[in-house]
């Protein structure tokens, strides 16, 4: 695999209370590339994605066996502030969840709690962020009005200039168009292409189609464990495993 | 067939009368406390009722100054709200978002018990506990005072305004949270930026409903104030609120004489308070939706 290691764990496993979700899963997501988790539903591909900002830890009775590391850091250690953790790690949810507030202030608020507006204009940082999230054209004559105004998919661009506005290294996409309609999900994909230049982008999707046409690797994984890891043209067209075909080619999932 | 629509209509007209008598009572309400209120005014003058300083409804002429009533009330209220608000939301706070869940599921139902508590009740535990501890405290003279009557009032719309705040809260979408904490806000953070504010208008229906039920109270109130008709400059005198006057003078005086009037006449006052601040709650409530779409 070409390239710096961004995101790793090692023989991870998770738990939900007795249940083990995730098995002995162990990956190394490069930097800068988009790298897409494929699999049927209830595969545990989302909690896989939430291990990377720790967002499983908000659920009652989630345990993280092995570990996780970003850039080298084992990121479950204790010493690790998950606030901070959070802020280098941004995370893109399947339903668009704009604050119920103004637009400006949904892009606002993340440099605003991290107190990265001192000496610099937090206006241009918001206009910066809806620009790279391709947002900017459509909303900058009604930035004070409430977000919840905006369409689902300029919701979801907004929810995307919201993370990037805290000037993340690493954006986490859990299934980002998956209510969105066609147009909105074109705009989204060509969106993240800009954005690996800058970004390492790691994104949940059960529609293979997406993955294919956006992502650089692609992992397949099935009933928690991760059965195949490799670039997105060799998992497509020759697949090593046995289930990833039966799964890219439709017979089940 | 016949005797089907005979039924129908009887039934109608049962409902037509009840919903039509509770307007109609309402009305009659209205009109005999404008009545009674507009001859008061006719006899007394206006400026000598809402500008007096005295309140010596028995002396010689007699003196209706509302000022000392208006004072009390307002003390106890504002006291009231001072407390009651920040330890009520704090408390829907500490449900909602901290406590651990078993805590949760004795802590609420508990909350909610208070509320059933008959006020005369809460005032007699007032008179019996606090008003002997506030002497004791603050070296009084008298526990019987403003502050007594603040915080019995405070018990009172506690549970109700932790029990709506704590829905309020309660029923946001998960996602808010998730998002604001995915974006690297501490917990605390996400409660007062994000939770907070998008509950605002549950929170300030809760205020209102507990303050609307403490406002209107009378017993517990007149049995801890001490009920001294004269305008207090700290919360350790004691004070006599309007509803407190209403309900010590109204069995011992002369049906349709002035001081009866004059009854009424606060009577009215209060009822224009109590509507001008429903109406600014509404008004708030109603902005507060159109904001947050």
């Amino acid at each position: 695999m070409e390239g710096p290691i961004k995101l790793e764990t090692q023989n991870v496993n998770f738990y939900f209370g007795d249940n083990l979700v995730l098995k002995n899963i162990s990956i190394r997501i490069p930097s800068n590339r988009i790298t897409a988790i494929i699999g049927p539903s209830g595969c545990g591909k989302s909690t896989f994605l939430r291990l990377f900002n720790r967002m499983n830890d908000v659920l009652e009775g989630a345990r993280v066996e092995g570990k996780v590391l970003i850039d080298g850091v084992d990121i479950y250690n204790s010493n690790i502030d998950v606030a901070m953790l959070r802020r280098k790690v941004g995370m893109v949810f399947q339903k668009p969840n704009p604050f119920p507030t103004s637009i400006f202030d949904n892009v606002a608020y993340g440099p605003r709690i991290h107190g990265l507006h001192k000496g610099k204009d937090l206006r241009e940082i918001v206009e910066n962020a809806l620009r790279q999230a391709a947002l900017w054209d459509e909303v900058k004559d009604k930035l004070h009005r409430s977000a919840l105004e905006l369409s689902g998919g300029q919701q979801q661009r907004l929810c995307i200039a919201r993370c990037l506005a805290v000037e993340p290294e690493v954006l986490l996409m859990d299934e980002p168009a998956s209510a969105l309609d066609p147009i909105s999900t074109l705009k989204i994909e060509e969106l993240m292409q800009g954005l690996k230049e800058r970004y390492t982008i790691v994104i949940v999707t059960h529609n293979m189609q997406e993955a294919a046409r956006v992502s650089d690797y692609t992992g397949f994984i099935y009933k928690g464990e991760l059965v195949e890891f490799a670039p997105t043209v060799d998992i497509f067209e020759h697949p090593q495993n046995k289930l990833t075909e039966d799964y890219i080619t439709g017979r089940f999932g | 067939m016949k005797q089907r629509s005979v039924w129908e209509s009887f039934i109608e007209k049962v409902i037509f009368i009840g919903g039509i008598s509770g307007i109609v009572f309402l009305f009659l309400i209205f009109a005999f406390l404008f009545k009674e209120s507009f001859l008061f005014f006719f006899q007394y003058p206006w400026k000598d009722f809402f500008g007096g300083t005295q309140w010596y409804p028995t002396s010689e002429p007699p003196r209706f100054g509302l000022l000392p009533l208006l004072a009390g009330s307002l003390v106890v209220t504002l006291g009231a709200i001072a407390i009651s608000v920040p330890l009520g939301i704090a408390c829907a706070i500490y449900i909602s978002e901290v406590a651990p869940p078993w805590v949760r599921e004795i802590f609420k139902p508990l909350m909610e018990l208070i509320a059933a508590i008959p006020s005369v009740v809460l005032g007699f535990i007032g008179l019996v506990v606090l008003v002997p501890f506030l002497k004791q405290v603050f070296n009084l003279p008298t526990g019987l005072s403003a502050l007594a009557g603040s915080i019995t009032l405070a018990f009172m719309a506690l549970p109700t305004i932790t029990s709506i705040s704590e829905d309020a809260l309660t029923v946001l979408p998960r996602e808010y949270k998730e998002a604001s904490l995915a974006l690297g806000a501490t917990h605390w953070q996400t409660i007062y930026h994000i939770l907070l504010p998008a509950a605002k208008s549950g929170i300030i229906a809760a205020i209102m409903l507990g303050l609307g039920r403490a406002i209107g109270e009378t017993m517990a109130v007149l049995m801890v104030t001490g009920n001294a008709a004269i305008i207090p400059y700290s919360f350790l005198q004691p004070v006599r609120t309007m509803t407190a006057t209403i309900a010590i003078e109204m069995g011992e005086i002369v049906r349709g004489g002035l001081h009866y009037r004059a009854l009424f006449a606060i009577g009215l006052f209060l009822f224009i308070i109590t509507f001008t601040v429903n109406l600014i709650a509404d008004w708030v409530i109603q902005r507060q939706k159109r904001v947050s779409g």
